[in-house]
């Protein structure tokens, strides 16, 4: 009787995972969150594939082992309710049983470790990288330098669109969509695709928190330190994250845009920017304004 | 019957103290150096810090209910709340709770001792930690951040948002807050360690203690050897603040990550000082009413041990986005697993304590197969978060928000409930009736699940916490948490009538054991309420069945 019931238990749950796990409508626009979203946002580097993959095995395991346990509780519940069984017994060990429920959690564990050491050992150990750039976190704003040796030379000043500059820029027919609240920012950076990109991240009062949920990344600005993060992304877009740390009044208003676009964009772009930017003003037009980029 | 018959109950002669007088009023109160007493004062300081720290959860979640400002002015405002909401049910709502309260009451009668090894500094334990609360709740009227009253740094107090953004002295105010919440929790340590150790009545052998005494002892050490770490920590935030080290001060050579280890190698152990309580109630609640004793006895208590020991290695899982070398992340990954086969050991005994007994659901029984299965849920998305390659994504989203909350809200809190149904006959001397300790079980069930279970959804889509507005994507999910929350509080206002209504008006007399045959531990063999003082005769304990 167990065992009918937990098999019919591991065949409702074999759908509902895949239900859970199955990628919600994929007509939504990639690097941002989108409404009644159950999983992951759909990931654009390696990384972020190999985090999604671990979490969707892990998911099951969890998901599993949840069903199991309710199952045995509910089972226990029903049969040795006191209308059924009026006289408890006094069995109170069972050392083959305990060896078990011991060794079992623990085979599990090195299962799980295995994936997830080797996902932890590609995260963390970068290779060698096309485009290094520097993310500094300040109370609430994002400053972004291009190293002068790659092409680059300037800093760009990344805040978020409050809404009266949302607004204008809707009325200059901007669909909302492609400005979404607390996300848009003014500057975005723009760097370009399938090449390897290293972060290095500071901060220049509080702790902040880089954080780009479409890449698989987040690390911490902490003043006085420099943190490392790489990706290389497959897919053209703009992805956007948020500020992932505490650090005050304007803590959800401090927004990550990332404009991935082709090589040659890139380029391009490169030159505009060294002008644009070489007085390291802060500029409110968005890239977008300045040249307008097929997302 | 558990022990051996040789106890002969002192129900027929309770008002024959040596004493002259009990004190009354407030001599009674202030002064009480009473275990009962003061454990009586601790549950009402954590019903007081439920009702505010509850609050600001219920104003937290008016305002998340749907995107754009609504509730608060500012950011700021809202991290104010979200500090105050954690420090007060941590400090001040669990921990009086789970030890001060529970622990107060019902070691002394566990073991057979007559009272606490040390009656005045107990009751030093307890005004240290009323002080505490009382700096804690001032300082939300003092300068934080500039322009902004409170402590908004959250409840982990992060150098240096906690002193360079913090320039008022709310933070400081905050600091001895945790200063003396933390000295009166080292007093109250020291008084369980030597009353368990050194006061069993004859024949009460370690190995024969009941498993709560067993999890407040446990608890007891955690905080010895916790506490004072946060103690050093915090000291050096305020000399940081006011006195110009710069211990956290990059500036100055000092290092910001250098608090977050300290931090964490307190708050780390911390939650296992605000859960391991919570398991001894529960291990005495599903006893009870499978009518068997607990199953793996031995294993139960020392996974405990191990959990507690475990507990103090793994701090800095909380910092796996901080830039930690690839050898640490592997350490911390690696340590925070292993503590899932002490903690599934403790699941399946509970089960199989269940298994072969004759279970009668009544309202505590609820309550702990309640927390079973949701402190199951809330574990495997430890599970999750241990993997330091996945936490970087998930880290401060609000996945985690749902993972700690489904083991402290729905497991302390539950377990904290769980022990108030199963002990309101011994504590008030009246039963509280069954169906309402069911009804209250449902609303905080549902409610619960439909305010956490969602948010594992918002954190694996990105949303960060400590937000008072958010993008709209986010939106569903943010109702449907907010209504859950709705639900569970209009619980907690049935929970208060209920206790009302049983305490004062319906004042149906308990007698000793209203549990059963299964009730075996000590305290049920005395009057309830239990007389002023207790165990004149100590009982002498022939033999415990598990």
């Amino acid at each position: 009787m167990v065992r009918t019931a937990r098999a019919g238990a591991r065949t409702a749950l074999s759908s509902l995972a895949a239900a859970l796990l199955a990628s919600p409508a994929s007509a939504e626009a990639i690097g941002q969150p989108h409404p009644w979203q159950l999983g992951l946002q759909p990931q654009v580097t390696e990384i972020g594939e190999r985090i999604n993959s671990l979490h969707d095995a892990l998911l099951v395991i969890i998901t599993l082992i949840t069903v199991f346990v309710l199952a045995m509780i509910l089972y226990t519940l029903f049969r040795f309710h006191e209308s059924r069984n009026p006289v408890p017994s006094r069995t109170t060990h069972n050392t083959f049983l305990e060896i078990i429920w011991t060794i079992v959690p623990v085979m599990i564990l090195v299962g799980i470790a295995i994936p997830s050491f080797s996902l932890l050992r590609f995260k963390l150990v970068p290779p060698p990288a096309d485009i290094v750039m520097k993310a500094t976190g300040s109370q609430w704003l994002w400053t972004y330098d291009y190293p002068k040796d790659q092409g680059g030379g300037f800093s760009i000043v990344s805040k978020m669109l409050d809404e009266k500059e949302r607004a204008d820029l809707i009325a200059k027919g901007t669909s909302p969509e492609d400005a979404p609240r607390l996300l848009a920012v003014d500057n975005e950076v723009v760097l370009p695709v399938d090449k390897i990109i290293k972060v290095e991240v500071t901060s220049a009062d509080v702790i902040h928190g880089f954080n780009l949920p479409a890449f698989g990344v987040k690390v911490n600005a902490i003043p006085g330190r420099n943190n490392e993060v790489w990706f290389k992304v497959d897919k053209e877009g703009l992805y956007y994250g948020q500020c992932t740390q505490i650090c005050g009044d304007q803590h959800s208003e401090m927004p990550l845009a990332f404009h991935i676009v082709s090589q040659d964009r890139y380029a391009e772009w490169l030159k505009e920017a060294k002008e644009k930017y070489a007085s390291n003003s802060v500029s409110g037009a968005r890239v977008a304004d300045a040249s307008p980029i097929a997302p | 019957m558990a022990y051996g018959a040789a106890f002969n109950p002192h129900a027929e002669h309770p008002t024959s103290d040596s004493h002259a007088a009990h004190p009354t009023g407030l001599r009674r109160w202030l002064f009480s150096t009473n275990h009962k007493d003061i454990g009586t004062l601790y549950l009402a300081l954590a019903i007081v810090g439920m009702f505010i720290g509850g609050t600001f959860s219920i104003l937290m979640r008016i305002n998340l209910q749907s995107p754009g400002h609504h509730l608060f002015a500012d950011g700021q405002a809202y991290n104010v709340i979200v500090t105050g909401h954690g420090l007060i049910m941590i400090f001040f709502v669990i921990m009086p709770a789970l030890i001060g309260g529970f622990g107060n009451w019902f070691v002394p009668l566990m073991i057979g001792a007559p009272d606490m090894a040390f009656p005045r500094m107990n009751n030093l334990s307890f005004w240290f930690t009323a002080g505490g609360m009382c700096l804690l709740l001032l300082s939300t009227q003092m300068e934080g951040a500039p322009g902004a009253n409170g402590v908004g740094a959250g409840w982990t107090l992060y150098a240096p948002f906690s002193t360079l953004g913090h320039p008022g002295p709310a933070v400081d105010f905050g600091i001895l807050a945790l200063h003396t919440a933390g000295a009166g929790s080292i007093l109250g340590a020291i008084n369980f360690i030597t009353t368990i150790l050194n006061m069993r009545a004859p024949g009460m052998t370690l190995h024969r203690m009941p498993l709560f005494v067993w999890s407040e002892l446990v608890t007891a050490f955690l905080l010895l050897l916790s506490l004072p770490v946060l103690a050093g920590a915090i000291t050096m935030l305020l000399t940081d603040r006011n006195f110009g080290t710069t211990f956290y001060d990059p500036a100055g050579g000092g290092d910001p990550i250098l608090y977050q280890h300290l931090f964490w190698f307190f708050g780390h152990p911390e939650v296992y000082i605000m859960i391991l309580p919570a398991f001894g109630i529960v291990s005495q609640v599903i006893s009870t009413f499978s009518r068997k004793p607990i199953f793996g006895y031995l294993g139960m208590a020392y996974a405990m041990v191990a959990i507690a020991v475990i507990g103090f290695v793994v701090w800095a899982h909380h910092m796996f986005t901080a830039g930690l070398s690839l050898d640490a992340q592997r350490y911390f990954t690696a340590a925070t697993m292993v503590i899932a086969v002490p903690t599934g050991v403790k699941i399946f005994s509970w089960i199989a304590t269940m298994y072969g007994g004759s279970i009668r659901l009544a309202a505590p029984m609820l309550w702990a197969i309640g927390f079973l299965f949701l402190f199951t849920v809330g574990g495997v998305t430890g599970v999750v978060l241990a993997n330091a390659g996945v936490d970087h994504v998930l880290h401060n989203t609000y996945y985690v928000v749902a993972h700690f909350h489904y083991v402290l809200s729905l497991g302390a809190v539950f377990g904290i409930l769980c022990g108030w149904y199963y002990w309101f006959p011994k504590m008030t001397g009246y039963v509280i009736p069954d169906w309402m300790g069911k009804t209250h079980f449902w609303f905080a069930f549902v409610g619960s699940n439909v305010t956490f279970f969602p948010m594992h959804f918002l954190g694996l889509a990105g949303m960060p916490r400590h937000y008072f507005d958010y993008p709209d994507a986010y939106a569903h999910w943010h109702f449907i948490a907010s209504i859950g929350s709705y639900i569970f509080a209009a619980g907690m206002i049935f929970f208060v009538f209920a206790n009302l209504y049983a305490y004062f008006i319906r004042k149906q007399p308990a007698g000793n054991n209203p549990w059963g045959a299964g009730a075996t531990t000590l305290e049920w063999t005395l009057p309830s309420p239990p007389p002023f003082h207790q165990y004149e005769v100590l009982p002498r304990i022939t033999g415990a069945d598990h």
